[in-house]
């Protein structure tokens, strides 16, 4: 029983994690932008392909810092020609926009890698366990962990002490007096939106070596992220970090009981979250309510 | 009668006689009356979501649940409870109805991006369970062993479940009555509210109108109509798919009216129109269908925002 739990309790932090650098990503742009990135999923997936791409040339741990910042820069890109000119537009544009873009994105990687799952090879030193009583808890899943605290304590550091970050933030509780303070909006909320890509990037690294690599394989993590974020609360990314670790853990627990309830049970959480605290746990009375 | 009155009515009679002569022209351009039938559905479906995108300035990205429970119900109360068409049809449009009534409680306070978040969140909870309670939904596989009944009114009978052309007529009739429905709504003061909302929702609250009550109104009237639709489809396939409940049927419903022209009445079924026929042509052509639904997507929204019946409308904006 005790193994039991304790595999779930762990795989349970590890998909938690995986939520909160999705939702983090898709927090910060719907914080600055007003605009759910549907396609949040699929620069994910796009992460973990350049990953496949780059491992020969400059090995996994090349890998793991390169493929992040090449999907920031797609993701940058892709701001620039198409997401921005929604902006100015009813939200519903914005959702149409990059829903279809995502099938694009899917269909892309189908084209130029398969339709079928690929596996993502992972330096020997990670993929032994940690101790032979816990045989499932493999190096590369403390790793994981390290590598997401890692990246969220980075982030949080990057919205406090950077010019960027600062401006971010203050775009997130007020843009038009940032506006008006002579900040360049648009080019903050194209950073804004690299910055997000770059997280699911990594998020896609990360997952491409514990699951392998298939054209959809961000699909399943999208919906968890968007109730991370309702139940966490909308404009706060603390609250985003508490709602992905906390529905990552009800999950699995859920499985050790009962297991067909795992996916329902996060669904249960968001509604007992907005029947009773409808701007979420840490969330603002107000925002975008 | 001035002329954006005629040009109207024009409009209507149009697409009446349109739709009234399907059988006769439809097989000309190669088509064939199912297809017909698709469009009329996903019209209906479309047209019930416009009711809130377009009439109430609402956005639900999870439409496909409404849609999809009325096709459950419909396909369920065949399979389990008894072989009437028009009794599994109430009890599509009651159980898709009811879920959109409860849900839009917890939704009416929510606005924006924020709204249509909660409400792929509420879809996808519809599509886990069809998706796995597999000994009675059919789990992965859908809802299969249940197909519609000739429709008996004692003295006659009519078989809509062999002959085509009479099961379109009957999707016709239903659409018509759904239609009309939709339209007087949309002529009462309770419609006349609900473009206020649109239009200014804190001048509407100044005036004293319940704002959330009449959010949730016109959400639950949207659902209604939108399982409808769904029980509709279920009969059409004889078939209910969990995939109709996932929030990538939302996404093509919204298409639909999008593509159409939301500020006008006839702009989803339009869409529909333009959207199956595309469904159909590209899914025959080429297996990256995707590709290219999500390549129109993209310039629909970008070059298109009005839709094509958007072009034709002064001032519409987007």
């Amino acid at each position: 029983m005790f193994q039991v739990v304790m595999f779930n309790l762990t795989n349970g932090l590890i998909v938690g994690a995986f939520y909160v650098l999705m939702a983090l990503g898709l927090s910060m742009i719907i914080n600055l932008s007003n605009v759910v990135n549907f396609a949040h999923g699929n620069f994910l997936a796009l992460g973990g392909y350049f990953a496949f791409m780059l491992t020969p040339y400059v090995g996994f741990w090349g890998a793991l810092l390169i493929s992040p910042l090449l999907t920031a820069v797609v993701g940058y890109a892709i701001e620039q020609i198409l997401i921005k000119h929604v902006y100015a537009r009813n939200h519903i544009y914005s959702l149409l926009l990059t829903f279809g873009l995502g099938f694009i994105l899917q269909d892309v990687c189908r084209f130029f890698w398969g339709p079928s799952p690929l596996p993502l090879g992972i330096p020997d030193s990670l993929s032994t366990p940690i101790t032979a009583d816990l045989f499932f808890i493999t190096w590369y899943r403390v790793f994981m962990v390290a590598v997401v605290i890692v990246a969220v304590t980075g982030l949080f550091a990057f919205l406090r002490y950077t010019r960027v970050g600062m401006r971010i933030r203050a775009g997130t509780l007020d843009l038009d007096t940032v506006s008006a303070l002579g900040v360049n909006v648009a080019a903050l909320r194209s950073y804004n939106f690299a910055v997000g890509s770059y997280l699911a990037g990594l998020a896609g690294v990360l997952a491409a070596g514990q699951i392998g690599l298939n054209p959809n394989m961000g699909d399943d993590l999208i919906m968890p992220s968007f109730i991370a974020i309702i139940v966490g609360g909308v404009g706060s990314l603390t609250g985003t970090l508490l709602g992905g670790l906390l529905i990552g853990v009800a999950a699995a627990l859920t499985t050790v009981f009962y297991p067909a309830a795992s996916e329902a049970v996060i669904y249960v959480i968001m509604a007992v979250v907005l029947l009773l605290r409808p701007r979420g746990l840490l969330g603002e009375e107000g925002m975008l309510s | 009668m001035n002329a954006l009155l005629r040009h109207k009515y024009a409009t209507t009679a149009i697409i009446w006689a349109l739709l009234l002569t399907v059988p006769a022209w439809l097989p000309v351009f190669g088509g064939y009356t199912a297809l017909a039938g698709r469009v009329l559905v996903f019209g209906l479906a479309a047209m019930s979501f416009n009711l809130l995108l377009g009439f109430t300035g609402i956005m639900s990205f999870g439409h496909a649940a409404y849609f999809g429970l009325g096709a459950y119900g419909c396909g369920l109360f065949l399979k389990y409870v008894s072989a009437s068409t028009p009794l599994a049809m109430l009890a599509g449009t009651l159980l898709g109805g009811i879920a959109g009534t409860l849900f839009g409680l917890l939704l009416v306070r929510r606005r924006g991006v924020y709204f249509a978040m909660v409400t792929i969140a509420f879809g996808q909870v519809c599509f886990y369970i069809a998706y796995k309670w597999d000994d009675f939904t059919g789990g992965y596989d859908g809802l299969r062993g249940f197909a519609r009944a000739a429709l008996d009114f004692g003295a006659f009978k009519i078989d809509i479940a062999n002959n085509s052309t009479a099961f379109y007529f009957f999707i016709l009739a239903v659409f018509g009555g759904a239609a009309v429905l939709q339209a007087l709504l949309l002529k009462s003061p309770f419609g006349r509210s609900m473009l206020a909302i649109r239009e200014n929702e804190r001048r509407a609250r100044f005036l004293g109108l319940p704002i959330e009550k009449h959010i949730w109104l016109s959400f639950s009237i949207s659902c209604f109509f939108t399982a409808l639709a769904g029980s509709l489809y279920a009969l059409l396939n004889n078939f209910a798919d969990p995939l109709g409940l996932n929030y990538i049927m939302s996404g093509n419903i919204v298409m639909i009216t999008v593509m159409g022209g939301m500020r006008a009445f006839w702009g989803p079924l339009i869409g529909a129109v333009l959207f199956v026929a595309l469904q159909d042509y590209v899914s025959s052509m080429t297996t990256n269908w995707m590709f290219f639904v999500g390549l129109t997507f993209v310039c629909v929204v970008l070059f298109f925002p009005r839709g094509l019946m958007g072009m034709f409308q002064k001032g519409a904006r987007t």
